[in-house]
Order: C-alpha cells, then sequence, then structure tokens
C-alpha cells in the first residue's frame, strides 16, 4: 500500500481477535487524509466499532500497525476525541457541566473550561438548556451535548461510531447538516462509522465498505460532491445513484463477492 | 379521587382496621391487660413515664446518631477502597460478611470488655450493625458504573482519583442512599440492643434499651411497648431524614427522587 504523506490515520495489515475466538478483522489496510471525511459502513457485527476502538486505544490490534500522526495511538491523546452510539451522559451533571467533563478531566482551569462549554453551547443552539440535566433533553438534544462535548476538545481527529443510528430520520438530517455546517468552520479529519448510506453520501468524501467473517474493507468508494452541503443534496440525482451503488456494493460484500 | 388523598386515606384505614382487631382480640378471648396492653393503655404509660421516657429517648437518639455518622462515614471510605482494587475486594469481602454473620450478642460482650460500659461500646455496636449495608450497597454501584461512561473516561485516559470522584461516587450515590435508608432503621435498633446489653452486663447507661431491661424486669407490659412505640418514632424521623436529603440532592436526576410524571 501506498501511504499518501498527508495522512492523518494510517491502518497496515491490521487484524483482530478476541481470545482464541475467530479473526474479527483480517488484514485491513487503509488511510485517511488530513482534513477529509471518511463513512466506514458494514453489516452488522463486521468489526466498525473494534476498528474505531483500536485507533481511539481502547483495544489493542492483535497484529498489524496503527498510526495516528505518524505515531501509535495513546489514550487520552490530544487532538483525538470520540463520539459513542449512545450519548453517554453523566446524568448527574447538568448539560454545561457534561460538557465540560473532559477539560475537567485534562485539568483545564475553570474559566477557561466555562468559556469554550459557552462557545460549544452556541455552536450546537444549546444554550438555552445549559442548566438542563439529561434526563430532561430529547434523544437529539442528548446527542448534540454529546456531540458538544466531543468538539470542545478542539480535536483535530474525530471518531464517530454511529452516532446519530438511534435517531429519527428528521432528527438525524438534521444533525448530519449541524455536523458539517460546524466542520466549515474548523476542519477537522472525521472518521465516521455508520449503517446508513444515505448518511454516509451526504457526510463524507470517501466511503470505505466493509464485509463480515472476517471483517475486510471490500470497496473504497469516493464521493464527488463539492462542500458545503446542504440538504437540496438530497434531491439531487447524483447523490441518488451513489446511494445506489453504495447500497449494491454493501450486498455484494455480504454475499462474498468481489474477495 | 386523587392519589395523594389515598396515600394519607390508605394507611390510616390499614392502620385503624389492626387496631381494630388489636381491641377484638382482647376483648373476645378476655386476654388480661398484663398479657396484651391495648394501645390506649400504651400511650397512658407513655404519658405516665414521659420523664424518664424522654431522657432515655435523647440518650439512645445520640448514640445512634453517632453509630449512624461513623457507619455512613466508614461505610463510604470502606467502598472506595473496595471498589478501587479488585484484589482489595476479593481479599477483604468474604471476612466482610464474617463480621455481618457473626451474632452481635457473641460481639458485646468482648466490646464491653474492651470499650468500657458507657456510650463508647453503644456506638460501636451501633456503627457494626448499620455498617454493613452502607459498604455493600455502595460498593455495588461503584462496580456497576454504566460501561458507556467508563470508556468515556478510558478515551480521555482519566486517572484513577477522577475516576473515582467524577464518575464512580456520584454514580454511586444512589446506591449510597439505599444503604443509608437500611443503616438508619438499623442504628436505633442497634443502639437500644447494646443499652440492653451493656445495661444488663454492667449496671446501665441509661437509653431506651436499658429502660426497656427494667420494664421487663418489672413486668411493666405497657411501658415496654410504650419504649417499643418510642424506637419506631426514633426510626421512623431517622429515614425520614435521610430520604429528604436524598430527594434534595439526586432530584434532578434520580428516579429514586423525581416524581414519575414530572
Ligand atoms: N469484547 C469482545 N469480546 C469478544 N468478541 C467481541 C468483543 N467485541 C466485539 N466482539 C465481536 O466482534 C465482532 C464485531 O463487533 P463490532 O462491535 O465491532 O461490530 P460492528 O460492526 O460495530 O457491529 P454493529 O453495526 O452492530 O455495531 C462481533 O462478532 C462481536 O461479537
Ligand atoms: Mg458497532
Amino acid at each position: 500500500m501506498t501511504v499518501p504523506l498527508d495522512a492523518h490515520v494510517v491502518l497496515r495489515g491490521v487484524a483482530k481477535r478476541f481470545g482464541d475466538g475467530p479473526p474479527v478483522l483480517a488484514q485491513v489496510d487503509f488511510a485517511v487524509q488530513l482534513g477529509s471525511f471518511v463513512s466506514l459502513i458494514g453489516p452488522s457485527g463486521c468489526g466498525k466499532s473494534t476498528l474505531l476502538r483500536m485507533i481511539a486505544a481502547l483495544s489493542p490490534a492483535t497484529s498489524g500497525e496503527i498510526l495516528i500522526d505518524g505515531r501509535s495511538p495513546e489514550r487520552g491523546q490530544p487532538g483525538v476525541a470520540f463520539i459513542f452510539q449512545e450519548p453517554t451522559l453523566l446524568p448527574w451533571l447538568p448539560v454545561q457541566a457534561n460538557i465540560e467533563v473532559p477539560l475537567r478531566i485534562r485539568r483545564v482551569a475553570r474559566a477557561e473550561r466555562e468559556r469554550r462549554a459557552a462557545e460549544m453551547l452556541r455552536l450546537v443552539r444549546l444554550e438555552h438548556v445549559r442548566g438542563h440535566y439529561p434526563r430532561e433533553l430529547s434523544g437529539g438534544m442528548k446527542m448534540r451535548v454529546s456531540v458538544a462535548r466531543a468538539l470542545v476538545q478542539s480535536p483535530r481527529l474525530l471518531l464517530m461510531d454511529e452516532p446519530f443510528g438511534a435517531l429519527d430520520e428528521m432528527t438525524r438530517h438534521h444533525l448530519n447538516e449541524e455536523l458539517l455546517e460546524i466542520r466549515e468552520a474548523e476542519r477537522w479529519t472525521a472518521f465516521f462509522v455508520t449503517h446508513s448510506v444515505a448518511e454516509a453520501v451526504f457526510l463524507s468524501d470517501r466511503i470505505l465498505v466493509m464485509a463480515a467473517r472476517p471483517g475486510c474493507i471490500v470497496a473504497d468508494v469516493p464521493v464527488p460532491f463539492a462542500y458545503p452541503r446542504g440538504p437540496e443534496l438530497r434531491e439531487q440525482r447524483d447523490y441518488h445513484d451513489l446511494v445506489d451503488r453504495v447500497a449494491q456494493l454493501l450486498r455484494a460484500g455480504e454475499k462474498g463477492e468481489g474477495r | 379521587m386523587n392519589g395523594r388523598l389515598l396515600r394519607w386515606l390508605l394507611p390510616m384505614a390499614g392502620g385503624t382496621a389492626l387496631v381494630g382487631l388489636w381491641y377484638a382480640l382482647r376483648h373476645a378471648f378476655g386476654i388480661p391487660a398484663w398479657l396484651l396492653p391495648v394501645p390506649h393503655e400504651i400511650l397512658e404509660a407513655l404519658g405516665r413515664e414521659r420523664a424518664l421516657i424522654g431522657a432515655a429517648a435523647w440518650q439512645t437518639t445520640q448514640s445512634a446518631l453517632l453509630g449512624f455518622l461513623s457507619a455512613a462515614a466508614g461505610g463510604l471510605v470502606c467502598a472506595i477502597l473496595l471498589a478501587s482494587s479488585r484484589p482489595v475486594r476479593l481479599a477483604l469481602y468474604p471476612y466482610l460478611l464474617i463480621l455481618q454473620m457473626t451474632p452481635v450478642i457473641v460481639l458485646a460482650p468482648f466490646i464491653v470488655l474492651w470499650a468500657g460500659r458507657g456510650m463508647g461500646s453503644i456506638v460501636i455496636v451501633t456503627f457494626i450493625v448499620s455498617f454493613f449495608p452502607v459498604v455493600v450497597n455502595t460498593t455495588h454501584g461503584m462496580v456497576s458504573t454504566d460501561r458507556g461512561l467508563v470508556e468515556l473516561f478510558d478515551v480521555c485516559n482519566a486517572g484513577p482519583l477522577q475516576r473515582i470522584f467524577l464518575l464512580h461516587l456520584p454514580f454511586a450515590t444512589p446506591y449510597y442512599f439505599a444503604g443509608l435508608r437500611i443503616a438508619a432503621t438499623l442504628a436505633p435498633i442497634g443502639a437500644i440492643f447494646a443499652e440492653y446489653v451493656t445495661g444488663s452486663i454492667a449496671g446501665g447507661t441509661g437509653g431506651l434499651g436499658f429502660l426497656a431491661s427494667v420494664f421487663n424486669q418489672r413486668q411493666m407490659r405497657a411501658e415496654l411497648l410504650a419504649v417499643a412505640l418510642t424506637s419506631c418514632v426514633l426510626g421512623f424521623v431517622f429515614l425520614a431524614v435521610i430520604a429528604t436529603v436524598n430527594r434534595l440532592l439526586l432530584r434532578r436526576w434520580h428516579a429514586s427522587a423525581t416524581p414519575a410524571d414530572a
């Protein structure tokens, strides 16, 4: 594999198995360019979360090499933030305090913490609920708090594991648009796991399609639409054609073709 | 009928039925007063002996409160130690169980030997009785912290102290209070039991327990039940204080302290 010079994340021959079970991931190779938005899509259980967790150093690769900015991943490394499938908010803290949690862990001074959290609240349009507790929020609002909590760390690399998977379609569309809007200003590299083809096409400039048992990448699809993208993209012919093509690749991968 | 009215009416109805049954038993079977005093006799006894019972209740309250507070603090510290390290947990937990399963009546004479016959012994017995539910509940809460939240702290590479104070302890607060509730009902009973035991061992230190042993020896049955009534009231007061603190602290986030429809 040739690694581009501006690679932010590189995986070389990464494999994973849990204990002496069957291999979950076999021979995964790819590089994510600096500033790109890459989506990873694949059938349930193909190892998408496992892959993401290895990049975040939450679990070690069995073999192969993972590099972020040319170095092995470490827990808590500055510049990397993670958004989970669940909002994972601390129920005993109000919204703003939840957003400040990663900064508290990194011992950022209180005034600075509050300033940055307030800025994030503006960014995700939640200023009006800053003092509310998580149980008082809707599912979509909770997820926006979770996004804010990741962005408050000023990440250069944002790892997202099906962050909007549990939301209804309309809310998901809104949050997709908001995410792209925020990225216009911040330009972090995004690595986004999803099971929705439409979401992957709408958000990313490149889609990696996975197949299962063992997990591997079966297609690497560039998405040619220019940013900034708005909701009108979803009405375009090219968009739907690409969604259909990626869906086909996904089905072909599931049947074991193209390996 | 609205729910709040029912919440008051139903216990009153239940209580009235029980008291009715009590009087009915006494009269239907012609049971003498010394064998089964009825409520108004108990209240009369309480009125007669109010000075004695009041002073004893105050003595007991002090011991129970000290024992309870030390169990609340000691239990918390012990839970933090147990929850922070699996080896420590494995090494100590069985012995905590043994301490709990040893009948206090066996330990009490030793405690009196070591700590003397005064309030110290009574506080120690109360501590032993109410310590266990606090430790067990709090430890359980801390180790069952939501996996997703733990992963958030993993991703940020939080240190062990940060995990305890920002994550596990707040998560375990409702469990801590569940333990405190049990401890609050046990503490007055523990204190009274200890007073009863130390009183009979060593000539008396006052308190409801000692008073109970005196009334018992003199076969003053209505007075004895007046002591029981007083200790129930004491237990309810303890419980009410804990429930109120629980509600104030957890109101905004935990189901145990929030009304279902709010
Ligand atoms: N801690 C673990 N121990 C053992 N097996 C595991 C563990 N975590 C994941 N697996 C296995 O690895 C495989 C991939 O799991 P993973 O969660 O990565 O899938 P996924 O692609 O994220 O699926 P989904 O789309 O449903 O989230 C599954 O077969 C799962 O059973
Ligand atoms: Mg997953």
